[in-house]
């Protein structure tokens, strides 16, 4: 009875979206305030009916309910109940669900936060994403409804959840990378409801902008926990391997940044408009084609749930339609919008221009390297293969590229500034900068190294910069205090983003650069030293799990004489599926992680051992939570709240859409 | 010139510096970074080439693992049931790397026809095969007792 139940309620939802894209779309064009007024009402109704369908679907998971076919696949009745409850978006149906959820849930913030707007505004947003949610909805009905029953033979058991996607990581991972995947159709609503209405002015960025920030950050957090997953999940201690599924999540955010960037000129000065709508186009359309390569089975990888090119092929068309229509309306009104304001090379908006293209020209190099063996697949002209080398080959430079900019942006002027500033302002942090990293390379054990000192070379220098800015800020009142108030929120989130951008850049090439690993065979009692550690296996033990039955292997690590840390790696076998699972241990520190993983044991009271040694790799997660962070900080900025607040609403702010 | 002209003519020119100097890195860098995928097939029939690293897919024949019992190297044989080569990998396979299972192995291939592999990857769970190998295997019949194909 509960999936009959669910099946119907995610059918009501689907006719309240396809009244919220087509009744408030009229009204608008009719001028008709009554059916303008019915989409925030009508976008509460979609997210409740969405919300009940999930709800259901998962009290059919928890309930063991194997007569469902999502169920029987996913989950076992020895599965422990928290992942039962991850196991409802850890399949191709139930993470559409999730993403429908996410998506009316964004579709409600707007219709609660938006009542300053004008009414023409909100109807149009709420029913562009209205007519987002049609599409995905009807693919969730007609092609993965989760609610099938597998009637009359309904399996005893379950076969139980992937054991790679058993895991806390798990729980989280999802829901936050599609916040922030949907969350992109919010900017992408508002873009396409300026271009319908003719009105692309600075209040448009405005209402814009927290919401696109608020995706980014929630997109970078996605993104970061993937990542993060992947190192100490999948067994062999990388960070990201540049698999098409991560490039999926990756172009979004690479088109978000620029997007993020370009909507602060288009707020504060009324220039890049129609960039900052195509932007904002490109982004949710690159959003739908991550949602295309990672659902359609067309990659290899732990996120391709089931290959049914019916999906496929439903999904590529709804793409078609999005991406076709929006540059259709663009390239029909975008003329009737363009800026008469006007500014010179030397200045802040020429400086996020060049943070524009390099960001651009980098979503299009991923996109190329990712899409590369699909069309030549498609065309039948060989099966390649694009791998890390071509990505981290050119996109590596570009990063570098954007960084010396990085510095120079916050603290240049609108409008109109000069080189010859910028040189008395940043001259001393410059060689400073300069010195140190100099010095840092020789430290390393093996000499100089010059990718080192380029990373902290170009880290320092944005770090410098934030330093430089902050300083400026605060100091400077004419009595002499220090000028807290000029820390708004917008300010902070920037300069947490910029600095944990740098950590980020530390982070990576450190670990690229030093990382030591070994792959050996150990048997009780060996002795290996890696990095300065010393590690011995000690014993080799059996430990049984809740649904698996774990090999154990104890190893005691030392440095300089001293035990500081006793780490049993695991080699699972799970009942359900009989998959073998490795369950890495790792050591983590803010300057060095030891990371020891199984392979498959050697004779008698052997194990093949891999043993890593990955400095600063922390910094990697640390660098992207600060960038998400930074991105959500900054929606609390009082100027986005000016119009909220005489409506008497929380003190939220836009942030508290995120729940 | 006028400044706005001016101001166009900086900003096009930076679109057209920065783009050309994009393709000519990935021009560069796909030259070299693009593996091509061979079944065993096109291995024995000479049809892959031998002076750089290509991808290698197919089912792992069942009882031709062979471990080495005092390091990590083993030696096995991939098939698409028209043709077998032989892999040699040293360290550490994927867990769901087993006999009769699907598997792509990326490497290149030495002079007596084995691949000397520097990455071996399977499947990622137990209903699924990667697309290529499905691909390679299509039309193509086990032989007799072998319940392998997708």
């Amino acid at each position: 009875m509960i999936p009959e139940l669910g099946h119907v309620a995610l059918i009501i939802a689907f006719v309240l979206s396809i009244g919220l894209a087509a009744l408030p779309m009229w009204g608008s064009v009719r001028s008709s305030t009554s059916l303008m007024n019915l989409a925030p009402t009508l976008a509460v109704g979609v997210t409740t009916f969405v919300a009940v369908a999930f709800a259901l679907l998962t009290v059919s998971f928890l309930q063991d309910d194997f007569s469902v076919a999502v169920v029987a696949a996913n989950s076992n009745s020895l599965l422990p109940p928290i992942f039962k409850f991850s196991a409802v978006w850890g399949n191709h149906e139930g993470s559409l669900l999730l993403w429908v959820l996410i998506l009316s849930g964004w579709m409600s913030a707007v219709a609660m936060f938006s009542r300053g707007l004008p009414l023409v505004m909100v109807a149009r947003v709420l029913s562009v994403m209205g007519m987002v949610a049609v599409g995905f909805l009807a693919f969730s009905l007609l092609t993965s409804n989760p609610f099938e029953r597998l009637l009359p033979n309904v399996p005893a058991d379950g076969n139980d959840l992937n054991p790679l996607l058993q895991d806390p990581g798990l729980i989280i991972h999802p829901p936050l990378l599609y916040m922030g995947y949907v969350g992109l159709s919010v900017p992408f609503a508002f873009a396409i409801a300026a271009l319908l209405g003719g009105r692309l002015d600075a209040s448009w960025a405005r209402w814009s902008r927290p919401w696109t920030n608020v995706a980014w950050g929630f997109l970078s957090l996605g993104i970061m926990l993937g990542s993060w997953w992947a190192y100490y999940e999948l067994g062999w201690g990388g960070w990201w391997f540049w698999d098409p599924v991560e490039n999926a999540s990756f172009m979004p955010w690479l088109m978000g940044t620029a997007l993020v960037h370009s909507l602060a000129v288009t707020e504060k000065r009324g220039v890049f408009r129609s960039w900052t709508v195509l932007l904002a186009i490109f982004a949710f359309s690159l959003s739908l084609l991550g949602t295309f390569l990672v659902r359609s089975g067309v990659l290899t990888s732990v996120h391709a749930f089931a290959a049914d090119p019916e999906r496929g092929l439903f999904i590529l068309i709804f793409l078609a339609l999005v991406v076709g229509g929006s540059l259709l309306l663009y390239a029909l009104r975008a003329p009737a919008v363009a800026s008469r304001v006007s500014y010179t090379a030397v200045s802040r908006e020429s400086l996020l221009m060049i943070n524009n293209l390099v960001f651009t020209v980098a979503t299009v190099i991923v996109l190329l390297g990712t899409l590369f063996p699909l069309v030549m697949d498609a065309f039948s002209l060989g099966k390649y293969s694009v791998g890390p080398p071509y990505f981290n080959a050119v996109f590596v430079p570009l990063m570098a590229l954007v960084m010396p900019f990085m510095t120079i942006g916050p603290l240049s002027r609108w409008r109109e500034d000069s080189t010859a500033r910028w040189l008395h302002e940043l001259m001393v942090p410059c060689l400073g900068v300069l010195v140190v990293a100099l010095v840092l390379a020789f430290l390393g054990k093996d000499g100089f190294n010059l990718w080192i000192a380029l990373a902290v070379l170009l880290a320092g220098w944005v770090l410098l910069g934030v330093v430089k800015d902050l300083w400026r800020r605060l100091s400077g009142a004419p009595d002499g205090r220090l000028r807290w108030r000029t820390l708004n929120p917008s300010f902070l989130g920037m300069t947490l983003a910029h600095t944990g951008f740098a950590a980020v850049v530390v982070g990576a090439v450190v670990v690229t650069q030093l990382n030591e690993e070994r792959d050996l065979r150990m048997a009780v009692g060996d002795v290996e030293e890696l990095g300065g550690y010393r590690f011995e296996l000690l014993s080799l033990g059996q430990q049984p799990g809740p649904n698996y039955l774990a090999d154990q292997a104890t190893f005691e690590v030392s440095h300089e004489g001293q035990v500081f840390a006793i780490l049993v790696p695991e080699k699972r076998r799970y009942f359900a599926s009989g998959q073998i699972m490795t369950e890495a241990a790792i050591d983590a520190s803010l300057w060095r992680d030891l990371y020891i993983a199984l392979g498959e044991p050697i004779g008698e009271n052997a194990w093949a051992v891999r043993l890593q040694y990955k400095p600063m790799v922390r910094w990697l997660w640390l660098g992207a939570l600060m960038i998400g962070f930074g991105a959500l900080i900054t929606a609390l900025d009082r100027r986005y709240r000016s119009q909220v607040a005489r409506h008497a609403v929380p003190d939220t702010g836009a942030l508290g859409v995120a729940g | 010139m006028h400044p706005l002209r001016k101001q166009r003519l900086i900003m096009v020119s930076l679109v057209v510096v920065l783009s050309s100097a994009a393709i000519g890195l990935v021009a560069f860098a796909l030259r070299d970074n693009i593996n091509l995928f061979y079944p065993p097939a096109d291995v024995i029939a000479g049809k892959a080439p031998t002076d750089r690293s290509i991808r290698l897919g197919g089912m792992v024949v069942e009882n031709s693992i062979v471990r080495s019992d005092t390091d990590l190297n083993t030696i096995f044989w991939v098939t698409d049931y028209e043709a077998s080569v032989a892999v040699q990998y040293s360290g550490i396979l994927p867990d769901l790397f087993a006999e009769g299972e699907g598997v792509v192995a990326e490497g290149t291939l030495d002079e007596s026809g084995m691949l000397i592999a520097t990455q071996v990857l399977a499947k990622h769970d137990e209903n699924y095969m990667p697309p290529e190998v499905a691909a390679a295997l299509e039309g193509k019949t086990a032989p007799a007792g072998a319940s392998m194909l997708p």
